[in-house]
């Protein structure tokens, strides 16, 4: 470790560092803009200056650029000394220059880093006496403003949109001062990751429209650490609120999963809290409609109708959390309660979990993904159904670039000299999907087939790496060689890596994923790194709900539909939507067989309006309860605002009912959660997150608040005079306050990373206060991050026997394809997320078009098993034959895997105009 | 001749032969400006957008080293485009008599196009040519050791009729 | 006195044919290097005879070669890249030997692509330079036609494809770093160093970039041999160079004379002193971007570490001349004006603090400075220097406005104490 001196002062630096990196670590503070600590240094802003001295003698020293000079033992080094203070000032004064006086208007006023930065560096007062530069601003979409003329050309906006996330729209135009970061002409920027703009730029050119329509100062907003509910990645996020409606999302660090970054979805996806038609209070159904009540109403309803009904089934949800899940299934018994989703995606859960399962195979973090190098992905187009993982394969990809400069000694953070080396080095990608990802042009090779014979392809992978694993059937010449191409690359990776996922809808898929994991642990010398084998799952909790009723014999919707025709029976159905799980005529029967109907949830759904009594359930971000994500990490969440008299958490509804119903156990969060310990034994490291005597948090508070928040005193002043009470909260280390445990205090407590609201500390009112809270930049917070992995049982199910592939079958096999934008559920209520999304239509490949004498820009009446729908054609050669691509909001139209006709009715009037005329400039 | 936004076959083949040169199509991209340039006087966002496709890049990133490099125009230009020496050899010896005088003469401030469309000034650096100071260039052709005297011969000539090509 | 650069050309400067070139004694270096020597042995002379870069940093040309990766195991396509854009204010050199020599320089770029590897090199030539563009054409079509570029160059094992990039005009691609970016058809950003372009450079591959004039000393140098080299120069550095002389003197102008010349002996027999009427007050020695000196340095040779010593610079070896006539403000407001916009945008110093530089000196030459700007303008020079930018632009364009302020201090004075300029009453 590398001794280095700075201002009189030695430390111990970790070795390969740059200064700037180990002044941080070491809580120095030392002012920077263009260094980003996920996409290395570049060099351009010269803030980071201090004074390397050559020796003892050497009273003079040379300004050197932190970020750009690596640390190295015996360094005297001053960020002190009047000359590199000097310098910094200096640079900020010439920054300024072209910088508008606008902070009380621009939104990033209080959370500015360049604001951070000015005060740091001690440049006050004003010399320039010219005019300042001027831009016209583009219309980049729903999600981000532009105001360029408060640029300070640091580029970090073109290295994460262009260099880290893969973007093709964002450019830096003109040159010298003029220098303009924007696209080619306005318009939506295109890449899922373009929020992260927002607080990658250190100033105001890139801000957050939706929050800008309501806008409210970081200082002014109540936070808590929470977690992304709209993929199953469990991306932890900072939700930001003020006056009960909630403002925004922003990143919350954690290490091993998001890291800095967050997809569009889970940033702008929260409008569902919000929405206006969300259930504000109980509803109960009379004359056919339906009445607010009061909450105290609405739970002796409750009450009095489980008393009334002799027979209950539970219908749980795996986009609610553990707990609400545990609780409906207590209430119920364990043998009426149904996980809400159909047999078919319960046995996908269950084989993805089973992967989770294999021994000897790794569950990377979405972190260790990022150093994986060799890479196969399954039927399962990531950048659709959980984005953040697709930034983090993108970066697994460009590892060989870095391999490639480490082999010239340039060290991984010289961001610019590593991309010159690396040029177009690529780590291999392999996809093999329905249809064409926006991954493709980093793979490769890319296979788009039939999930059966894309799960034919991986089994000849397995094979191809062990021969014991069981050869597929009928496999063409042109896959088997790439199936060899594909084994060659897995065999010979350091790190090699598998994802798969449930949307093909096909269980061998899944298997074969987890077959050629097995084979490539077989097959690898012992001492290699054990392959890395992720799932993704379709919800935020999918693997929760798998978790409680992977024992279940009978907990699928179709179980519960068909005990609805024999006898009479009532229903909680629990933050479910069943529309969306089942053909609609089958769920509109069972919903009219049923005596009660009760349903509990906080988003609209047609589910609810055909509800008896409804009951309103907290958002995620009125939540406390647990969530479990893809890799098997049970994580808090936690609300951000105080509870709505009238909303609960699902299960403090239930737990609230008196009589002999009356449910044990979830008396409080920390009751919920150690119910939930004992529910299934692979539960058990949940009691980690327990409260107890020897954690320091219980005693804790940590404000949801900044600092400076007004809204104490000011909140209610315009109604009452007198001051609110702030309210409490007794179930979690946080409180409803500005007031608690100071940030420095904070700071130095080991464990506190998973309970930071937001990141604030003294003079770093931006999210690069994250350093504060770590012991070294490129580490986790300090103390370790939210949550925890589960203890899953391993267990070997043996090689599975390739299926031959299914010739015979007749019509096309509907295969639903999601996307990042107007699939999810709950983000599609979010009006700027719902504007991204494209309209929903049906794709197949040309070849399919004239059985069905159908053509491009029809209307289509797509007919399945149980139920038909109409939607317009696409005829598009990049999806496999024999498939019909519906859009994610397409309803089920039929149960398991099913296969479709079409008949065409028309030309569709939507899609005619849809194409734009080509024009010249 | 009235050009397309899409290339012309020479246009292509003048930027194919570009390409060879380099491990990588987008390498070429000053060349294809500069091919583009030549055969249309400027560079239309219609013809930036056909060159993005032919070297496959995207046309913002075009449109950045279109807009980082001095000589690429990406607004039309005059018939004829006079650039004038702005640097210091030039200007010690009195630039800034030529400069009045030709906009004088053409009705234009720098930067501008005339109302005919036959000229467009440019101010331009150090064109090398600095034994000669006083110099400019037009389309392509150095004029050095110049007064503004010359500068009135030099446009006569131009004006003319069929005068353009001397 | 002989002559490597300039020797051969024809009076009327029309470039020399091929055939023409021969018969001066043109491709005897190449032919000496490919049939008599091993690349090493190339790089050896190359060291022996001292060359120092011409492109104004004054670097030894064998040691920077030395760094690139050379035999068996090195990686491949290496490449060589001639630096002719040659835009730096004043600086006329390069132009002068390709338009009149263009074989000169395509037998230097064949000898040091020889000794370092290199299978493809490309002459980047500023896009204003046509004449020198048409000439080059044409020679490297006939130098491929006769065998000395292209495959198997005059019989022997070594091959060399050589391509002319024309550019599209900015000061900085005369970076060598941002040249590789502007020759990857990219914007002309220069790059972190290191890794120097040797080890990683155009598309990342080991490359060499050195001045047109540089190369174009390496056919004499295996031709006439290191020692003969490194005795044509009158002082320390060897060999010869091109000096050029601009400014109200008699004759201005370009000449070939040994290195260590002294400035009098340059100003005053070549160019003739001062044009009539006007008197010295003082000159870059290099180019726009070197610090001025006062007439008593004339008595210096023109050698890089002499010139450095007295504060300045050798770099290109163009003298610019003030004169008495001329407001040394507005000189140096119109060099800023250059660098101002010349800056490609990457640092902060140069991109916003050039501009604000050159309205301070905007602003005391109309009249209308303030005292306190004098010192925001060493400040801004200061931010801009050696060490403190991304590359040595902005400390090119600070060094005139900081000796200027030390050297002719009376003259900004005057300006703010009268508030207007006082050579224009
Ligand atoms: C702003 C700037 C402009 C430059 N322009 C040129 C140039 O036009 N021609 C040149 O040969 N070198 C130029 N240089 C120097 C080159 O970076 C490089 O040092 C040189 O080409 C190396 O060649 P040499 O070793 O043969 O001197 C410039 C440097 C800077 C910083
Ligand atoms: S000093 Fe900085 S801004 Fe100026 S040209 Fe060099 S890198 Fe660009
Ligand atoms: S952070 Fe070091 S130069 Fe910008």
């Amino acid at each position: 470790m590398p001794r280095i001196r700075i201002d009189g002062q030695a430390y111990e630096v970790k070795e390969g560092l740059n200064l700037l990196q180990a002044c941080l670590g070491l809580g120095l503070n030392l002012p920077y803009f263009c260094w980003h600590p996920a996409l290395g240094s570049v060099g351009a802003c010269r803030q980071c200056a201090l004074l390397q001295y050559r020796d003892e003698e050497d009273r003079q020293g040379r300004l050197v650029m932190g970020c750009m000079t690596a640390v190295a033992d015996g360094q005297i080094l001053s960020l002190k000394a009047d000359k590199a203070r000097h310098f910094r000032a200096g640079v900020i004064e010439a920054l300024m220059t072209n910088h508008p006086h606008d902070c009380p208007v621009c939104e990033e006023g209080g959370e500015c880093h360049l604001q951070d930065m000015t005060v740091m560096s001690g440049h006050h007062h004003r010399r320039y006496r010219g005019r300042k530069r001027t831009f016209v601003n583009q219309d980049l979409g729903p999600f981000i403003n532009h105001e360029m003329n408060r640029c300070i050309t640091c580029y970090r906006c073109l290295r994460f949109y262009r260099d880290y996330a893969g973007g093709e729209d964002l450019h830096a135009l003109a040159s010298r001062n003029h220098t303009y970061f924007g696209r080619a002409s306005d318009g939506p920027l295109e890449s899922e990751f373009a929020g992260n703009l927002v607080e990658v730029c250190p100033t105001g050119v890139f801000t957050d429209k939706p929050l800008s329509q309501s806008y409210t100062r970081k200082w002014d907003l109540q936070h808590a650490p929470s977690i992304c509910v709209h993929c199953s990645l469990g991306c932890n996020i900072s939700p930001g609120e003020r006056y009960g409606r909630l403002k925004r999302v922003q990143n919350r660090y954690h290490h091993g999963i998001n890291g800095y970054f967050l997809c569009d979805r889970g940033r702008f996806g929260f409008g569902h809290v919000n929405h206006p038609e969300r259930p504000q209070q109980p509803l109960v159904r009379e004359n056919g409609r339906l009445r607010p009540v009061a909450a105290s109403e609405g739970l002796a309803e409750l009450a009095r109708r489980l008393e009334t009904t002799e027979r209950w089934i539970g219908i749980g949800s795996p986009r609610a959390t553990l707990e609400s899940n545990l609780a409906l299934r207590e209430l119920v018994g364990a043998d009426h309660f149904f996980t809400g989703l159909g047999s078919h995606p319960n046995a996908l859960n269950r084989a993805l979990l089973e992967l989770l399962r294999l021994p000897g195979v790794n569950t990377p973090s979405l972190r260790e993904i990022e150093a994986c190098d060799a890479l196969l992905l399954l039927g399962e187009d990531i950048t659709q159904s959980a984005p953040r993982m697709a930034l983090s394969v993108r970066q697994a990809v460009r590892g060989a670039g870095r391999d490639r400069a480490a082999a010239l000694n340039i060290p991984p953070w010289q961001a610019q000299s590593v991309q010159i080396a690396g040029q177009n080095a690529r780590h291999p990608l392999f996809i093999s999907h329905v249809t064409a990802t926006r991954l493709d042009p980093i793979a490769e090779a890319t296979y788009r087939a039939s999930p059966q014979e894309q799960a034919a392809l991986a089994f000849a992978v397995a094979h191809c790496l062990c021969p014991e694993a069981p050869a597929p059937e009928g496999l063409d010449e042109q896959a088997q060689s790439l199936a060899e191409k594909i084994a060659e690359a897995l065999l010979h990776a350091k790190r090699p890596l598998i994802v798969t996922g449930p949307s093909s809808g096909a269980l061998p898929l899944v298997e074969a994923a987890g077959q050629v994991a097995r084979a490539l642990l077989n097959a690898r010398p012992a001492e290699a790194c054990p392959p890395a084998l992720i799932p993704v799952f379709a919800e935020c909790n999918s693997l929760g709900l798998t978790l409680l009723t992977q024992d279940a014999a009978e907990a699928d919707l179709e179980q519960a539909f068909a005990l609805s025709e024999h006898g009479p029976v009532g229903a909680i159905i629990l933050e479910n939507d069943l529309f969306r799980r089942a053909p609609g005529p089958l769920v509109q029967g069972f919903l009219e067989r049923l005596t009660q109907r009760i349903v509990i949830d906080s988003i609209p759904s047609p589910t609810l309006n055909a509800a008896d009594l409804v009951l309103p359930a907290t958002s995620f971000a009125e939540s406390q309860g647990t969530l479990i994500n893809n890799e098997g990490r049970a994580q808090p969440l936690f609300p951000v605002h105080a509870l709505h008299a009238e909303r609960r958490n699902s299960w403090q509804w239930l737990a609230a009912v008196a009589g002999h119903r009356a449910l044990k156990g979830f008396a409080s969060p920390a009751d919920a959660l150690a119910t939930c310990v004992t529910a299934a034994p692979e539960l058990a490291p949940l009691s980690q997150a327990l409260p107890s005597a020897a954690h320091p948090f219980t005693r804790l508070a940590v404000p949801r608040m900044p600092h400076r928040n007004s809204g104490r005193t000011a909140a209610g002043a315009n109604l009452d005079v007198r001051e609110d009470q702030q309210p409490q909260d007794h179930d979690s280390c946080l409180t409803f306050s500005m007031e608690g445990a100071p940030a420095p205090w904070l700071s130095r407590q080991s464990g506190i990373g998973a309970r930071l609201p937001f990141s604030w500390y003294p003079g770093w009112n931006s999210n690069q206060a994250v350093h504060k809270f770590k012991d070294a930049v490129d580490g986790p917070l300090r103390g370790g991050e939210s949550g925890m992995r589960l203890d899953l049982v391993c267990r070997d199910n043996g090689w599975h026997r390739p299926l031959p592939v299914d010739t015979e079958a007749q019509g096309l096999l509907a295969v639903v394809q999601p996307a990042i934008f107007g699939g999810e559920e709950l983000s599609n209520l979010a009006a700027p997320v719902f504007q991204r999304a494209a309209l929903p239509c049906l794709r197949i490949h040309p070849d399919d078009a004239p059985a069905w004498s159908v053509a491009d820009g029809d209307r289509v009446l797509v007919r399945g098993a149980s139920a038909a729908t109409e939607l317009p054609l696409r005829v598009d050669p990049r999806v496999a034959r024999g498939i019909a691509l519906l859009p994610p909001t397409c309803p089920p139209l039929g149960t398991g895997p099913t296969r479709v006709s079409l008949r065409s009715l028309g030309s569709d009037p939507l899609i005619a105009t849809d194409h734009p005329e080509p024009t010249d400039g | 001749m009235h050009l397309g936004p899409e290339l012309s076959p020479l246009e292509r083949q003048e930027i194919e032969a570009e390409c060879a040169h380099y491990p990588e199509r987008r390498a070429a991209a000053i060349e294809g400006l500069k091919v583009v340039q030549k055969h249309r006087g400027w560079v239309s966002d219609g013809s930036l957008q056909a060159l993005a496709e032919l070297l496959q890049m995207p046309v913002g990133e075009l449109e950045g080293v279109a807009t980082f490099y001095n000589l690429i125009f990406r607004q039309p230009v005059g018939r004829h485009v006079i650039l004038l020496c702005d640097s210091v050899c030039c200007w010690i010896k009195g630039r800034d008599d030529l400069n009045r005088r030709l906009c004088q003469r053409l009705g234009i401030k720098p930067g501008e196009t005339s109302a005919d469309g036959q000229f467009t000034l440019l101010p331009t650096v150090c064109l090398g040519d600095c034994d000669r100071a006083p110099t400019l260039m037009i389309d392509h052709q150095q004029h050095g050791n110049l007064t503004p005297e010359k500068i009135d011969r030099l446009l006569d000539q131009l004006q003319a009729p069929g005068g353009e090509d001397g | 006195m002989d002559k490597p650069l300039t020797g051969a050309l024809r009076d009327d400067r029309r470039p020399l044919t091929l055939a023409e070139y021969r018969s001066a004694g043109g491709y005897r270096g190449l032919q000496q290097a490919i049939k008599n020597l091993d690349p090493e042995g190339v790089l050896q002379q190359v060291k022996d005879a001292n060359l120092r870069g011409r492109g104004g940093a004054g670097f030894p040309t064998g040691i920077k070669w030395s760094f690139m990766p050379r035999g068996v195991g090195a990686p491949k396509p290496r490449y060589l890249i001639c630096n002719a854009d040659e835009m730096e204010p004043g600086t006329f050199k390069d132009r002068l030997l390709m338009e009149a020599n263009p074989h000169l320089l395509i037998e230097g770029m064949a000898i040091a692509g020889y000794a370092l590897g290199a299978s493809i090199a490309f002459i980047f030539l500023r896009g204003e330079y046509t004449r020198a563009a048409a000439h080059l054409q044409r020679a490297l079509q006939e130098a491929y036609d006769e065998g000395c570029l292209g495959s198997n160059i005059l019989g022997g094992p070594f091959s060399m494809e050589l391509y002319l990039h024309t550019s599209a005009g900015r000061y900085i691609c005369g970076e060598e770093t941002a040249l590789i970016n502007a020759l990857e058809g990219r914007r002309a950003n220069p790059r972190t160093k290191p890794p120097f372009p040797q080890v990683s450079g155009l598309f990342g591959q080991p490359t060499v970039v050195n001045n047109c004039e540089t190369l174009c000393n390496l056919p004499a140098i295996l031709a006439e041999g290191a020692a003969w080299y490194r005795a044509l120069g009158r002082h320390e550095d060897a060999g010869t160079k091109l000096f050029a002389v601009t400014g109200n003197v008699r004759t201005p102008g370009l000449w070939e004379l040994p290195m260590g010349t002294p400035i009098a002996e340059i100003f005053e027999q070549c160019a003739g002193g001062m044009a009539e009427g006007y008197r010295l007050r003082g000159f870059q020695p290099g180019g726009a971007s070197t610090d001025f000196l006062l007439p008593q340095s004339l008595e210096l040779a023109m050698d890089y570490d002499v010139i450095g010593k007295a504060g300045s610079r050798l770099g290109t070896g163009s003298l610019i001349l003030l004169d008495d006539r001329t407001c040394p403000v507005a000189m140096v407001q119109n060099l800023t004006h250059f660098f101002a916009q010349e800056s490609c945008g990457w640092c902060t110093p140069c991109r916003d603090g050039l501009p604000w530089a050159e309205q301070l000196l905007t602003e005391i030459d109309a009249g209308r400075g303030r005292p306190e700007d004098l010192d925001t303008l060493l400040d801004l020079c200061d931010q801009a220097g050696p060490g403190n930018t991304f590359c040595a632009l902005a400390p090119g364009a600070a060094a005139p406005i900081q000796s200027a302020l030390r050297l002719f201090r009376e003259d900004f004075d005057a300006h703010i104490a009268r508030g207007s300029c006082p050579y224009h009453d």
